[in-house]
């Protein structure tokens, strides 16, 4: 596909990244010079310095030959603007990040009345994501698949738990529970959990049931399970601002610390129910004050990386609780692992990778429709949901007759209200949701798991 | 460095120039010439084996940096010019190696200087003549991007490749794709060539001369010679003795290919305004100029061959476009023309054609660049607060181009010095005019100069050094001065 992306950020430049290795030809837009050289040195894309915005520019990139534009600038007004002007002079699909919570709720709005076949607000992503944390705060990560009646739960392995040493097989039938494991870090490895795969402490599991089935589970090895009754937050950007709208509602009482009086005032008349604290949140003393030593979660969320690292090594020291840590740069994620921070929360990439979904879909349009892509491990192991139609061609036979890939993982079959967690005997019919596992990355449809 | 993948990479170039051997070891077999045949394949064997050899192994990590392009691309026309001077030797037209590699690199570096005296010319082998024409074609539009072109290589870094081996301050694709960037040109390139090869045949149905028409090999080598802006030719006096019709023909495309490629590209999508840009415009008014003056000068001081007007018009304008596409034909012999003429030659041949063209010479771009950039200089010392900034199409040209433009022209007559000083022991007999023409010749890759090197001398007489000299100066010329500098600097080589 030939797609256009406007703003060569963080975003814009992850994005080119992954689409590339997918196999679309980018034209990236950028009003800087220095941005398009490093990123055309970088990557195989065309750059074209110059306003996004302007119609001779989205010509110059090709706008009428184009698929589809992304607009990723970092004014959410510009975006809007590009979309508007490449959907009249192209007439591609757009994409526009828009960030602010005064358009978020018009989200809907935007998108009919401009055509917008997406906007993406990585803030309002993030704070949901964190939001799912803390309500189940054993886990790492949470991602909901076909709107939340499964979850994909990322956990570590505590060191005194009772699977350490079980192999996947034992691990099913001791505990009896129909959770299906996918896949586990350790280190720098990735494994797809197949039977006989043994745990070991402080591996990073990702495991796919329904949240209470998982909650149950997860109780029996020996991870608590209490949902977060209060939480200190450093930091009042947009995130803690979706947040504090989420939690409010939840009943989580917030407690938000922030540097800048003007922040703090708009927090404490928005949300009446959040304790605002105006202080330095640099000093020990503040947090400590504030309860850092007592509280039930941390969540670090400041717009600066290293402030959130600091903040949350000390938290960690002082805190038994749940830490949230928020990152924007994505440059030194592996070192960031290192330092085992508890969640580690990336809205850059809930950004592109709900792109990445959208581009996709547009791809496998025929035979098979992903509804949801996960980047369960990023860079080695996805997790997929498909909608099952009539055209698919794994309809009615058997699991165990099928032909998958190595590293492919049926993970879960959704039929009616039902959750099966699927065995060799299990069909697949129309209708039905299918969670899938996969080393195998960059898949369109679901013909593409099957060996040829 | 990574100097697996360069190693990996030479390898692939090695298996290509086997592939490239099979041009004259096809003509060989049809003109049944068998010490041509046995020395090209023989050579095609060991390129083969070799490039087998280093390139059986992937390396793990493909990343290129930016000085391992510039690396690979030096290196490789290095060893492609290592290896295809192996046949001449074999061959025994041309029994020195030294001689031998100077006329290859001559071939792929566009040159077409010749160490081969212009009576023993003919009598060559039908292979060995094609395979110096075909280097031409080989190395007008670059090695490597021929091989991107055709392999799908690494895929991201090779713009690194593209850059080093691209004519140009600045080089821009056409699509977002690199591979897909590097078919386009060579398309473009190839349906050229064959447009200018049926041209060429057709003067057989036209000549009057029956002794001078061309056949299909002459046809073919003058097309590759052409195409590249390179110069080697199959006759003695290089195109002088085919018909007026010929010299028209090839005036007409050596122009062609000095033109920026990517200006068809945009032409085909019916993008003319883009197409006739600053830099085609600003070439073709120096062409006109320069052949109008020429014309002017030759007519009215009565030179030899160029009694009538039509004359000297067509050999004006042979002239002209053969020196600034820097291709190195002629029709006449320049060296006796009147004084300002050979001077406006001489200064045609350093401007050279356009970037992102086969042609060679500092390149129209970076002439304007560096024209508006004196303006913009001496009107700072007019009004020395006025903000300016150089633009070309009403593009704002960074001031990373314009400075690297400066650096380019510094390090150009920095090396033009030093080859001079290199040449002066043989300078004693050959004289300043001769040695100053010949690196002029080679450093911007064109072939005859004035005076011993003129169109109706050769470079034989260069002792082996100076040889090595001028073998250096073509392929800084060709490769835009620095990926072969880079090769020099300790730092490159060192892990750390």
């Amino acid at each position: 596909m030939k797609i256009i992306i406007v703003g060569c950020g963080q975003v814009g430049r992850t994005l080119a990244k992954e689409l590339i290795r997918e196999g679309n030809d980018i034209t990236v837009i950028d009003t800087s010079a220095e941005k398009i050289k490093a990123v055309t040195n970088s990557i195989d894309v065309m750059g074209i310095v110059g306003n996004g915005a302007s119609h001779l520019t989205q010509a110059e990139a090709n706008v009428n030959g184009a698929d589809l534009l992304i607009a990723v600038t970092d004014s959410d007004e510009l975006n809007l603007l590009c979309c508007i002007i490449a959907k009249k002079e192209g007439d591609c699909h757009t994409i526009a990040r828009v960030r602010d919570h005064a358009y978020n709720k018009e989200a809907n709005y935007l998108k009919d009345e401009l055509g917008l076949a997406m906007v993406i607000n990585p803030e309002l992503e993030a704070a949901e994501d964190i939001a799912r944390v803390l309500r189940f705060p054993a886990a790492l990560a949470i991602e909901p698949f076909a709107k939340g009646r499964v979850e994909l739960i990322k956990f570590k392995l505590p060191e005194d738990s009772e699977l350490v040493g079980a192999s996947v097989k034992d691990a099913i039938a001791k505990y009896k529970y129909d959770v299906l494991f996918c896949s586990a870090e350790r280190g720098d490895e990735v494994f797809v959990t197949k039977g006989d795969f043994v745990f070991k402490a402080k591996d990073v599991i990702s495991m796919i049931a329904p949240p209470r089935r998982a909650a149950a589970f997860l109780g029996k090895i020996g991870l608590k399970g209490v949902a977060v009754g209060s939480a200190i937050v450093v930091g009042g950007g947009e995130v803690t601002h979706y947040l504090c709208d989420i939690c409010s509602k939840r009943g989580i009482k917030l407690k938000v610390i922030d540097n800048d009086r003007g922040v703090c005032e708009k927090l404490a008349r928005d949300f009446s129910d959040v304790t605002v604290i105006h202080g330095d949140t640099a000093e020990q003393e503040t947090l400590i004050e504030e309860g850092i030593e007592h509280t039930d979660a941390f969540l670090a969320l400041t717009d600066n990386d290293e402030e959130n690292i600091f903040l949350s090594l000390f938290a960690k020291e002082r805190c038994e609780g749940k830490l949230v840590t928020k990152i924007d740069r994505l440059d030194f994620n592996d070192v960031i692992q290192h330092l085992e921070l508890d969640t580690v929360v990336y809205p850059k990439n809930v950004t592109s990778s709900l792109i990445l979904r959208f581009v996709r879909s547009l791809k496998g349009k025929a035979g098979s429709n992903m509804e949801a892509l996960y980047p369960v491990v990023p860079g080695k192991v996805e997790a997929y949901e498909f909608l099952i139609n009539d055209k698919t061609p794994i309809v009615g036979k058997r699991l165990c007759d099928l032909k998958l890939k190595d590293g492919v993982l049926i993970a879960a079959i959704l039929r009616g209200r039902s959750v099966i967690t699927p065995h060799g005997l299990d069909t697949v019919e129309v209708g039905d949701r299918v969670i899938i596992v996969s080393l195998v990355l960059g898949i369109t449809g679901l013909d593409e798991l099957l060996k040829k | 460095m990574n100097f697996k993948m360069i190693r990996y990479t030479l390898g692939i170039i090695l298996k290509f120039e086997a592939l490239f051997f099979l041009v004259p070891i096809i003509t060989a077999l049809c003109y049944g010439e068998h010490t041509s045949l046995s020395a090209f394949s023989a050579t095609a064997g060991i390129c083969l084996f070799l490039g087998y050899v280093m390139s059986c192994q992937k390396p793990r990590d493909m990343a290129l940096r930016a000085r391992d392009g510039f690396v690979i691309v030096s290196l490789s026309w290095i060893v492609l010019s290592l290896f295809g001077a192996v046949p001449f030797v074999l061959s025994g037209a041309i029994p020195n190696y030294v001689d031998a590699l100077f006329e290859t690199v001559s071939g792929f570096t566009t040159t077409g200087a010749s160490i081969i005296d212009s009576s023993v010319l003919e009598s060559l082998e039908h292979a060995v003549l094609i395979w110096r024409s075909f280097t031409h074609w080989v190395g007008g539009m670059g090695v490597l991007v021929f091989v991107m072109a055709i392999l799908p290589l690494s895929g991201a870094q090779n713009m690194h490749i593209m850059r080093a081996e691209s004519p140009g301050p600045d080089v821009s694709k056409l699509v977002p794709r690199v591979r897909r960037t590097a078919i386009i040109l060579y398309i473009i390139y190839f349906a050229l060539t064959l447009i200018l090869f049926l041209l060429l045949l057709i003067d057989g149905v036209v000549a009057s001369d029956a002794k001078n028409q061309m056949g299909v090999f002459d046809a073919l080598c003058t097309a590759f010679g052409t195409a590249g802006t390179g110069g080697f030719g199959v006759k003695g006096d290089s195109i002088a003795s085919y018909s007026p019709y010929v010299q028209i023909i090839c005036t007409v495309f050596m122009l062609l290919f000095s033109i920026n490629f990517n200006s068809y590209y945009l032409a085909l999508r019916l993008k003319l305004r883009d197409a006739f840009n600053s830099e085609v415009r600003a070439f073709l008014l120096i062409v006109f100029v320069v052949i109008a003056a020429v014309t002017v000068n030759i007519f009215t001081s009565g030179t030899e061959g160029a009694t009538t007007l039509g004359e000297a018009i067509r050999h004006s304008a042979f002239t002209v476009s053969s020196l600034i596409s820097t291709t190195g034909f002629a029709t006449l012999d320049f060296n006796l023309w009147p004084e300002f003429s050979k001077l406006l030659l001489v200064l045609i041949m350093f401007i050279g054609a356009c970037a992102g063209s086969t042609g060679g010479g500092i390149k129209v771009s970076r002439i304007i660049i560096l024209v508006k950039g004196m303006g913009r200089e001496l009107g700072d010392l007019i009004n020395p607060k006025r903000v300016k900034k150089i633009t070309i199409d009403k593009k704002p040209v960074s001031s990373e181009v314009t400075r690297s433009v400066n650096a380019y022209i510094v390090t150009f007559f920095i090396i033009f010095a030093a080859s001079m000083i290199f040449l002066a022991p043989d300078g004693g007999s050959n004289g300043l005019l001769t040695n100053f023409t010949a690196i002029t010749a080679c450093i911007n890759n064109i072939g005859p100069g004035l005076d011993m090197v003129g169109p109706s001398g050769n470079f034989a007489f260069f002792s082996p050094f100076s040889k090595l000299v001028l073998i250096f100066d073509m392929l800084a010329g060709r490769l835009e001065l620095f990926p072969m500098l880079i090769l020099f600097a300790p730092a490159t080589w060192k892990r750390k």
